[in-house]
């Protein structure tokens, strides 16, 4: 009996396995509700408030922000002003946008030009070596930003050893004040604390490039440079954008690598404000602006980003 | 006669010095010793501040740039000013160590389960699901960072700052990493080896249990091992969500005395935050290397770990 009822047990769920329904409707979503549900409380309604506070009122007595919880009776005001001081006549707002996106774009290409040679030699030339080298690579995620950035303001004091090391040489007569407010200062250390995001995209880019395609450019007549410009630079295009990406997008909400690298405000970037705006009382409002503004600026590079990933991991399948 | 030759010879032997030259870089065997230069010379600039800054937490002056011979006194020799007896240095490194175990213990069941999910689960409740765990994940940190902040401060203002807050920011923040790995991990394992244990007659939960689980559990501790040293290395949300001096973590302690004139405490204390993040990673590492022995294909398996980042 028992026997005989297991078997048409198993004769069922062989049946519904043909149909393709092996399980519950709902036992795949179980699994998934607990971050759903995270995410839709955490992730999501912050945002909801976000704008809502952006889109708020101000208190009249305390100038604290107050939020506006209806999407009806919005109120566009704090936005018409923080556009106003970013690109209007008192733009007091606008040379920190501008600097941001100078920064950004100069940090991220040097970051390439850094990153791409160093991820070209352990990909192409690494051999026996390459897992020591790849260890190495990853070696700085591991340290903590704030570690590295503390390194360089050890090395760039006053009496630090970069200073040092100039007066040694007569290079220099009087200690530079490498930490005092100097743009450069704060590209290489936006550099410097990015670019190991860089290049472990292109070396997996690099890596992937199959080396007959570079043996046929060459036995095709195509020089060493010829065949890097026609072969290897083409196929390593995704992986360049994706680093590009990659290292932009935190470097567009940094705020922490100038406070320790340069502290002045005359080097101060979007994230600068954006931090300086939550941290003082009755800027709220401001803050949660900027916030609305640098996620729309950069909804498009994240899109690319999500995209990429997600066909990158159906072709590793496919 | 005599004379022409040895003027010639001399004019003669810089051709000869420049073809080898030209001759050496035209070869196709040439090894490619300028991109090896630089790829060094990159690893030195990536290591070496860092390590001169390790270097100097065990100096036995004040100074942070000049050698006055080794010593442990900013470690917990100092009976005021090292990282063991400063209370707020101390307080920092456990509320560290309390808010990465805290996460890794509730992010990474949590991902691995939405990762499950999200594998089989179709439609377009999974697929906007899908999109915010991808958008928590490429998101700039300070975004979330102020999002959180103000939600807490305006909304669920039953959830006191400090590091109840923390905490659940960086579950937040860190669900996505078990989630896209285990993701991967299940593309790749497919659904073959469930089918054949439900074949053999086990129930769906029995096969997820004892087979899809087992396969999954390098991508599992993997995944711990990141949240684990990215929660250490975390700043901007622990900072904002952060409600006194007491629930500061040692990155936060980091930022806010690395230009006030700092003793080489701070560099003590940076130092063992680096040795608590490698370490839980090269531990994570070689426990990885003993779970997926004989289904490498790198030499040692650092390119496969490496592919989890």
């Amino acid at each position: 009996m028992a026997v005989r009822s297991s078997r048409a047990a198993r004769g069922q769920r062989r049946a519904a396995a043909a149909r393709g329904a092996w399980y519950p409707r709902w036992f795949w979503p179980a699994f998934a509700a607990p971050g759903v549900l995270w995410l839709a409380l955490l992730f999501v309604l912050p945002f909801y408030v976000v704008l809502a506070i952006a889109f708020g009122a101000i208190d009249p007595l305390f100038r604290n922000p107050v939020p506006i919880w209806n999407p009806v009776e919005w109120d566009l005001s704090t936005l018409g002003d923080v556009v106003g001081h970013i690109v209007g006549r008192q733009a007091y707002l606008g040379p920190a946008v501008a600097r941001t996106l100078v920064f950004v774009v100069a940090a991220s290409l040097l970051s390439l030009l850094v990153a791409y040679p160093v991820a070209y030699f352990v990909a192409r030339h690494g051999g026996r070596r390459k897992g020591m080298f790849l260890t190495l690579l990853i070696a700085p995620f591991w340290v903590s930003y704030m570690m590295r950035m503390l390194a360089w303001v050890n090395l760039l004091e006053g009496d630090g050893l970069v200073n040092r090391a100039l007066r040694a040489t007569h290079l220099i007569q009087q200690p530079v004040g490498w930490l005092a407010g100097r743009p450069s200062t704060v590209v290489l250390g936006l550099v410097y604390g990015y670019v190991p995001y860089m290049v472990l995209p292109l070396f997996a880019g690099l890596d992937r490039i199959e080396p007959s395609m570079l043996e046929a450019a060459r036995d095709l007549g195509a020089s060493r440079v010829g065949t890097f410009l026609r072969v290897t630079l083409p196929m390593s295009r995704q992986a360049i954008l994706a680093g590009m990406v990659i290292v932009t997008l935190p470097m567009f909400g940094d705020y922490f690598t100038n406070d320790l690298l340069s502290g002045s405000p005359k080097t101060s970037m979007v994230g600068n404000l954006i931090n300086d705006a939550i941290g003082t009382p009755g800027q709220g409002g401001q803050g949660a602006v900027l916030v609305v503004l640098l996620m729309l600026f950069l909804l498009l590079p994240m899109l690319y980003y999500i995209w990429s990933t997600s066909r990158a991991s159906r072709e590793g399948t496919a | 006669m005599t004379a022409p030759p040895t003027q010639v010879a001399p004019t003669l032997e810089r051709p000869r010095g420049v073809s080898r030259a030209v001759r050496w870089w035209r070869s196709p065997w040439r090894p490619p010793r300028l991109l090896e230069a630089f790829a060094w010379l990159y690893l030195a600039w990536a290591i070496l501040p860092v390590a001169i800054a390790v270097w100097f937490s065990f100096n036995a002056g004040r100074s942070r740039s000049t050698w006055q011979g080794f010593s442990l006194r900013w470690y917990w020799t100092d009976p005021v000013l090292s990282v063991w007896h400063d209370p707020d240095l101390h307080s920092a490194l456990l509320q560290s160590l309390r808010l990465a175990a805290l996460t890794t213990a509730v992010a990474v069941p949590l991902g691995v389960a939405f990762a499950i999910g999200l594998d089989r689960w179709r439609g377009r409740v999974a697929a906007t699901a899908n999109f915010q765990m991808l958008l928590s994940f490429v998101l700039p940190e300070i975004i979330l960072g102020v999002a959180l902040l103000l939600v807490i401060t305006n909304l669920l203002r039953f959830i006191a700052l400090g590091t109840t807050a923390q905490f659940l920011g960086l579950v937040t923040f860190q669900i996505s990493y078990p989630a896209i790995i285990c993701r991967a991990r299940l593309l790749s394992i497919g659904r073959d080896y469930e089918e054949a244990a439900m074949d053999l007659g086990a129930s769906p939960l029995r096969a997820l249990r004892r087979v899809l689980l087992p396969l999954l559990y390098p991508a599992i501790f993997a995944s711990a091992v990141l949240v684990f040293a990215d929660v250490i290395d975390d700043f901007v949300i622990v900072r904002y969500l952060s409600s006194d001096a007491a629930t500061e973590p040692m990155s936060v302690k980091i930022y806010n005395s690395a230009r006030a004139t700092p003793t080489p405490a701070l560099n003590a204390l940076a130092t063992i935050m680096l040795v608590s993040s490698l370490l839980a990673v090269t531990l994570g590492f070689l426990v990885y290397r003993r779970m997926t022995r004989g289904e490498r294909r790198g030499a040692s398996g650092v390119e496969d770990f490496a592919a989890q980042l």
